[in-house]
């Protein structure tokens, strides 16, 4: 298997479970458990593996965190385009998430606080004002479905029979 | 009064299956790992059920053409073609209620009373009792592990007869994983040809294979003219519940098959067929993303059972095909039914006999791996304290 491919592989076991061990993936990939070392210190360096992180159901521990997602039509700059408010913009805790859009809009903004009143806070005190910006929408998110793949309130699978030929 | 003296001799002769015992145990046992699940355990892509929804939605709920509906028909037509370099027309393919209707309907169609048909062993449950059911007379081709369970010209030959009519070729093969590479067909061409024996290729795993990809015997040449090719759904799009299958071949079998179909079957289920239509569009269009993706999975899992089979001493025989492996317990000193028995009882994990494939597989487990990684992984530990304890 040549790096490509193999860091491919890598990928999608890591993407499903990022805490599958290295002598697994070695198995299931039917490579040594060195050269799976290697190659996860190898993305990792480069940032093709940014980050080890949990996918989560908040909704199930009682909380009043709130998520949204901000639409903000912005002016844009001579010379600097979109960037540097997208980095004005992303550079707050708050904000989870920011993409350059294509459409009515131009930065969809993903902002991620303690309670609905501190997102509309957020909006009006921090976002809303910055020079450039020329309007938001805010939209709350009342409850996801399906996070990065996973969909977060699954139904049993129906069972199948314990022995088939 | 008994009814028992009442069942066709030729039924009554087929002994039960032999994953029936398994099957009443493993049932009622909690927290029992089954290996021995021969679907996917993937769920249908949500595009094909939708497909199917709208269908009913649609209203198209009546029967279409004996052969199957026309447009289904050309997505397979293109689907052989392009996979496989298989080339038919629209009237040599049947669509079926699953590959066991197409297989049922081969068989019957060819038949006559006391035509032998052989039967490579190991393999799929149901050739023999469906040989017998039609009249024939199913002769055993044993192939040897030393061999990669691969049909040799020698396994051949010596199961021939004059009475010979028909042989089933089955791979990527239920239940070893082995496969048949071109040059492995080349070497039995000549001797079907010589003995103009019909081949009955069965390719519901044609999409399954770890490496090699699949090669269909009715490619060779002079083959299609004789080979009734026997494919479906169920394993290469995880759809085994729609029960949808086909077949394609010369033109005089195929007629007969469908004279058969349209008097017992009439036609497969028209949703199903709708759920067909969109499997083969989307994948062909797709590059067949969802089946590499399913596969790309499968092999992962292969290769953590092969791994952990002959890390624990039982050799296994590198399955290419499929979702099975074919581990040798002979070293355990136990046939396999008592493996499988003693392993569902002491550590709750079900596996199925090699016997149930075929006489004289006492030296085998048929385990699947169309299971979660986590299953598997637990059943592998399992196992592996049993045979310890052994």
């Amino acid at each position: 298997m040549d790096n490509n491919a193999l860091y491919g592989e890598i990928l999608d076991l890591l993407e499903n479970d990022a805490r599958m061990s290295v002598e697994d993936i070695a198995v299931m990939t039917g490579v040594s458990a060195d050269r799976v070392r290697e190659a996860i210190a190898h993305m990792e360096q480069e940032k093709i593996i940014v980050k080890y992180a949990a996918i989560t159901n908040r909704e199930k521990v009682a909380s009043e965190e709130a998520e949204a997602l901000i639409e903000v039509k912005v002016i844009p700059k001579r010379g600097q385009g979109y960037d540097d408010l997208a980095e004005r913009i992303y550079g707050f805790d708050e904000v989870k998430a920011v993409y350059l859009m294509s459409g009515t809009y131009d930065l969809s903004v993903i902002v991620h606080a303690k309670s609905m009143k501190q997102i509309s806070k957020f909006v009006f005190e921090k976002l809303a004002v910055l020079e450039g910006v020329a309007s938001t929408v805010t939209h709350f998110i009342m409850r996801k479905y399906k996070e990065q793949g996973v969909i977060l309130s699954a139904k049993e699978p129906e069972e199948r029979l314990v022995i088939s030929p | 009064m008994t009814m028992d003296n009442k069942v066709a001799r030729r039924i009554r002769d087929v002994p039960p299956s032999g994953i029936r015992k398994f099957f009443d145990i493993a049932s009622e046992m909690k927290d029992c790992i089954s290996l021995g699940v021969g679907e996917p355990d993937f769920d249908t892509p949500w595009n094909i059920r939708e497909s199917a929804i709208y269908s009913l939605e649609a209203g198209k709920t009546h029967y279409t053409s004996n052969h199957g509906s026309t447009e289904l028909r050309k997505a397979i037509l293109h689907y052989l073609d392009m996979r496989f370099g298989l080339k038919y027309d629209l009237n040599q393919i049947v669509v079926t209620v699953g590959a066991s209707e197409a297989l049922d309907l081969a068989f019957r169609a060819i038949i006559d009373p006391g035509d032998e048909v052989l039967i490579p062993l190991p393999s799929y449950v149901a050739y023999m009792p469906g040989v017998s059911f039609a009249g024939g007379v199913p002769v055993s081709m044993h192939l040897q592990e030393c061999d990669n369970f691969r049909i040799t010209p020698e396994a051949l030959t010596a199961a021939l007869t004059p009475k010979t009519k028909a042989i089933v070729v089955a791979f990527p093969n239920n239940p070893t994983g082995a496969i048949m590479t071109k040059e492995d067909y080349e070497k039995i061409a000549d001797i079907i040809i010589e003995h103009d024996l019909v081949v009955i290729s069965d390719e519901i795993y044609a999409e399954l294979t770890y490496g090699t990809p699949h090669f269909s015997i009715a490619a060779l040449p002079g083959m299609a003219e004789r080979t009734i090719v026997i494919n479906g759904f169920s394993k290469a799009f995880a759809m085994t519940g729609f029960r949808l299958g086909y077949a394609a071949g010369p033109k005089p079998l195929l007629d007969a098959m469908v004279k058969i179909h349209q008097y017992s079957m009439l036609c497969a289920s028209s949703m199903s067929q709708e759920a067909g239509i969109e499997a083969l569009k989307s994948e062909c269009a797709n590059d067949f993303a969802q089946v590499k993706k399913m596969t790309a999975e499968y092999n992962r899992r292969r290769r953590l059972m092969y791994a952990g089979f002959n890390e624990m001493g039982l050799t296994c025989f590198e399955p290419l095909g499929a979702f099975y492996i074919f581990p040798n317990i002979s070293k355990t000193g136990l046939n396999a039914d008592e493996f499988c028995t003693r392993l569902l009882y002491e550590k709750k994990v079900a596996c199925v006999p090699g016997t149930a494939f075929g006489d004289g597989l006492d030296n085998f487990i048929r385990c699947s791996y169309a299971s979660s990684l986590d299953n598997l992984k637990e059943a592998l530990r399992r196992i592996k304290s049993f045979v310890e304890s052994l």
